[in-house]
């Protein structure tokens, strides 16, 4: 190869270097740090950020060169949170992957249990089967889903940069949601509700009238955050031409999601591979066209708008297929609990437990089968990637033939975008770089896994 | 100086109620969140399940200024001495609330990447299960702290109290010698 | 042979279809429980599965997946590598469609790795492939798919044509070796020093091979199958529960 490889960092095509780099000539027999400090003979300091940092959204590392106030080079070291929840999948059986997965991107649960179920449906051959109510719920708790992420994204991101009545307001607007997924689901994050076939359990009584209810808060609540954040003459001048990444560094970098969009193109996954019935709800994508900070946070306001679109629809959908299964058909697989709340809160409903125990023997081996032993999968792989709030989550399953996964990958949409940190942040002051990784909206659960 | 060699008595109870008193009553607390639990703090926090109310809404970023230390989340292997060291730069009095299964004691991930429990790491004061626990749970356990706070003995009070829990210690069954309560 | 195999027809995928390639064999599964030595009596210790990966597919694909696979050879073709060479098998999964045309369908085609960097050029740049994401590498290793344990599968997407792809590559344990493709597409920077860190694939041309999850100094590489899960047992008042990859599975 007679030239070397274009690489993310360097300017596409621009063999002449001598104006963005500078060289320098360095020689000397003594140590590294004294011939370093011949040669560039000005102060530059490496400052550390993290990975315990109030602004680093999670333990992310950031190793800053600084020359002034300007960064002259930006690292991110992650590894912080690693946790070893893909090989623990290995041992698991299939259902039980959902607990472990949903625990990688913390304040978007239910986006990698659905991204994982949605792949093993894809390997057990019942993508066609998914009831319509399933498909519906899960439909609408990932759209709550993505607007509860995106008020912590812009909470903690006002927070860092010091206008705590953001995150105060951004995270109230979020607990109307959490008790909407508590009413659902029992818990109010890493909910393991969404599981191979469908999901857990149905939804309680009179939940859209409660939905519909916390809805209009929610509303008001964005409301307020965009008076508090849009037209704030310090929140503009701190975000706008702050860590621009136009479209051909996106594409580079395989950035998507917001950041992505921000740029202009308009690539939304629920769109251009439609999944759980995506293609029959109405619903707009919004792009902008600066790349900037502002634009994204314009843009991530404008997708809670859009969420609370598809939520109205789904609720609609909710009430009409009212008492239908949420469990696929074939009883081999269907996880078999019919779970209610029962007098201490919590268990399996009465009805089951007296058919299981008290009627018939078979049942009870099956259920005892089903849950402790778990369905098989067929052997193969499969990927499933859906529209994550941070980008494209992507998971690749491969089954042997048996209960637990052979292997389960994901592709974290933050651990992508993580690396645009360095090309985002070079140049700018430091200050920026808090605002350019806020807008990136990491979390690093996701990201280390 | 002057707390540990005041003679023990009336005075010293004063003192140690008063001491407990200030001490509990703001506690700020490092940021220190870690994984899902921080989500959680972070909401307990916020001005639904106010913390604001015991004085600890002002999470402080430096080590050097925190009282009260609340793991939140897995401690992962290459976590570990970031935590140990920031465990060092808080100056004394401290306190440390483990909160979460996964810091109390490796939760449900049990394997090469996750420290079992952070109490290997640094010495607990108490410890909160939950995965994540409630904010509301979270307010419980620092309560519990509070109450551990209020009733700290100081000086000739705190060696002798130290010195009884030890015997104490060496005389109980150990928890794995407790046969037949499984269930 | 479905309602006596809870979840699918696992026989049907050892049958290769008429005309088509031999499958490879992945994994032989020995006994029924997992875990060795934890005392079974049951008599399923004996039993002894081959487990194999579905077989390469026979023309037509379906779809659209034959025109990416002859635009692919033709622009090999034209670029002086031998497409017979480069592209070893092409497998398209139905994953319980009717046809390929169903969304579930999926492409994957296995590449020598000497012409990854060929085929993902290819792959990128051509107007009719036009694959612009690289969506990760995701490392698996087989053990028991002798000189070919490790494979890295790349997952593509085209925006132009809405498409998705999967490319994998596979290598030896003894030569874990293969080129790196972040010349192509740089976003797969990360991605590969995670498959490198979790098990140990050497990328070569790399800018920057180092571990990115594990601390710098850790030895081995955690998510090959013959690095143990780590965990301790659980003691409780007078029980202990052993960790879970010593825990019987079925």
């Amino acid at each position: 190869m007679s030239a070397p490889a274009p690489h993310a960092t360097r300017p596409a095509g621009n063999e002449d270097m001598s104006s963005t780099v500078r060289a320098f000539e360095a020689y000397g027999d003594g140590d590294w740090d004294d011939i370093a400090r011949e040669a560039i003979g000005e102060e530059r300091i490496v400052v550390n950020m993290g990975p315990q940092h109030p602004s680093t959204h999670g333990v992310l590392r950031l190793m800053l060169e600084i020359d002034g106030e300007t960064v002259t080079e930006a690292r991110a070291g992650i590894g912080y949170l690693h946790t070893g929840i893909e090989k623990n999948m290995e041992y698991r059986t299939w259902t039980q992957g959902t607990t472990f997965c949903t625990r990688m991107d913390y304040v978007a649960p239910l986006f990698q249990e659905a991204a994982y179920c949605l792949a093993v449906e894809k390997l057990l051959g019942i993508t066609d089967d998914i009831p319509e109510r399933a498909s519906v719920i899960r439909v609408l708790m990932m759209e709550l889903n993505r607007i509860s992420s995106h008020l912590v994204c812009l909470g903690t991101g006002g927070n860092e940069m010091g206008a705590t009545t953001v995150m105060t307001v951004g995270f109230t607007a979020r607990e109307e949601i959490l008790r909407l997924f508590e009413a659902v689901t029992g818990l109010r994050m890493n909910h393991a509700y969404i599981r191979p076939g469908g999901v857990a359990v149905d939804t309680p009584e009179g939940f859209t009238t409660q939905a519909r209810e916390a809805l209009t808060k929610v509303r008001g609540y964005l409301k307020q955050l965009t008076d508090l954040m849009l037209a704030n003459p310090i929140f503009k001048a701190r975000l706008t031409d702050v860590g621009v990444l136009n479209l051909s560094g996106c594409m580079a970098l395989a950035i998507t999601g917001p950041v992505l969009r921000s740029t202009g193109l308009p690539y939304d996954v629920r769109k251009d591979n439609p999944y759980c019935g995506y293609e029959t709800y109405d619903f707009d994508v919004p792009t902008a066209k600066g790349a900037d900070c502002y634009d994204r946070v314009v843009l991530r306001v404008e997708e809670c708008y859009q969420s609370l679109r598809i939520v109205e629809q789904a609720l609609k959908r909710l009430d009409h297929t009212e008492g239908e299964p949420v469990m696929v058909a074939d009883k081999k697989i269907a996880w078999p609990a019919q779970l209610a709340v029962g007098g201490d809160g919590q268990g399996n409903s009465l009805e089951h437990i007296k058919k299981i125990m008290g009627t018939s023997m078979e049942a009870l081996i099956h259920h005892f089968k089903l849950v402790t032993e778990g369905f098989r999968v067929p052997v193969g792989q499969a990927w499933q990637t859906v529209e994550h709030p941070r980008g494209e989550l992507g998971v690749h399953v491969v089954s042997d033939g048996g209960t637990r996964p052979y292997r389960a990958h994901f592709r974290d949409p933050s651990f992508n975008n993580l690396q645009g940190v360095s090309v985002m942040c070079e140049g700018g002051q430091v200050a920026d770089v808090v605002v350019a990784v806020a807008s990136l909206d990491p979390v690093l659960g996701g990201v280390d896994r | 100086m002057g707390v540990e060699e005041a003679p023990s008595g009336f005075l010293l109870t004063t003192i140690e109620d008063l001491a407990g008193y200030l001490r509990k009553a703001s506690l700020w607390p490092v940021t220190f969140g870690l994984a899902c639990c921080a989500i959680e703090m972070m909401a307990a926090g916020a001005s639904r399940y106010d913390l604001s109310r015991f004085g600890m809404e002002v999470f402080r970023a430096s080590p050097r200024q925190a009282d009260l230390m609340i793991v939140a989340g897995r401690v992962s292997q290459k976590m570990a001495p970031v935590v140990r060291q920031v465990y060092d730069q808080m100056s004394e009095p401290k306190w440390v609330l483990s909160m979460g299964v996964c810091a109390s004691s490796g939760g449900m991930f049990n394997n090469y990447a996750i420290v079992q429990g952070v109490d290997h790491v640094i010495p607990v004061d108490i410890y909160l299960p939950g995965c994540p626990p409630r904010p509301e749970m979270l307010i419980n356990a620092i309560l519990g702290l509070h109450d551990q706070i209020q009733n700290t003995p100081l000086g000739v009070n705190r060696v002798e109290a130290a010195r009884a829990a030890e015997a104490a210690a060496m005389e109980a069954t150990p928890t794995f010698e407790m046969k037949g309560l499984l269930r | 042979m479905s309602d006596v195999t809870p979840g699918g027809d696992q026989g049907s995928a050892l049958t290769p279809p008429a005309g088509a390639a031999t499958f490879e064999v992945v994994e032989v599964k020995k006994g029924m429980f997992g875990a060795h030595g934890s005392g079974d009596t049951s008599g399923y210790g004996g039993l002894v599965t081959p487990v194999a990966m579905p077989a390469a597919s026979a023309r037509p694909y379906g779809s659209w997946f034959d025109q990416v696979v002859d635009v692919l050879s033709e622009v090999l073709t034209d670029g002086g590598v031998a497409p017979d060479q480069a592209i070893e098998k092409v497998v398209v999964d139905l994953h319980g469609a009717a046809s390929a045309d169903a969304q579930q369908a999926e492409l994957t085609i296995t590449v020598a790795r000497e012409h990854l960097v060929a085929v993902c050029q290819a792959l990128r740049d051509d107007q009719d492939l036009r694959f612009e994401l690289s969506l990760g590498v995701s490392g698996v290793h087989y053990p028991h798919d002798a000189g070919r344990e490790l494979h890295a599968v790349y997952h593509l997407a085209s925006i132009t044509h809405s498409r998705r792809l999967r490319l994998e590559v596979a290598t030896s344990d003894d030569d874990p070796h293969i080129p790196s493709t972040t010349s192509v597409y740089p976003s797969n920077d990360w991605h590969e020093r995670e498959t490198y860190d979790f098990f140990g694939i050497v990328f070569d041309g790399h800018p920057a091979l180092t571990r990115i999850e594990m601390p710098d100094d850790w030895v081995g590489h955690p998510q090959r199958k013959d690095y143990p899960l780590g965990g301790i047992p659980v003691e409780y008042k007078g029980a202990t529960v052993p960790p879970p990859d010593t825990r019987r599975s079925y």
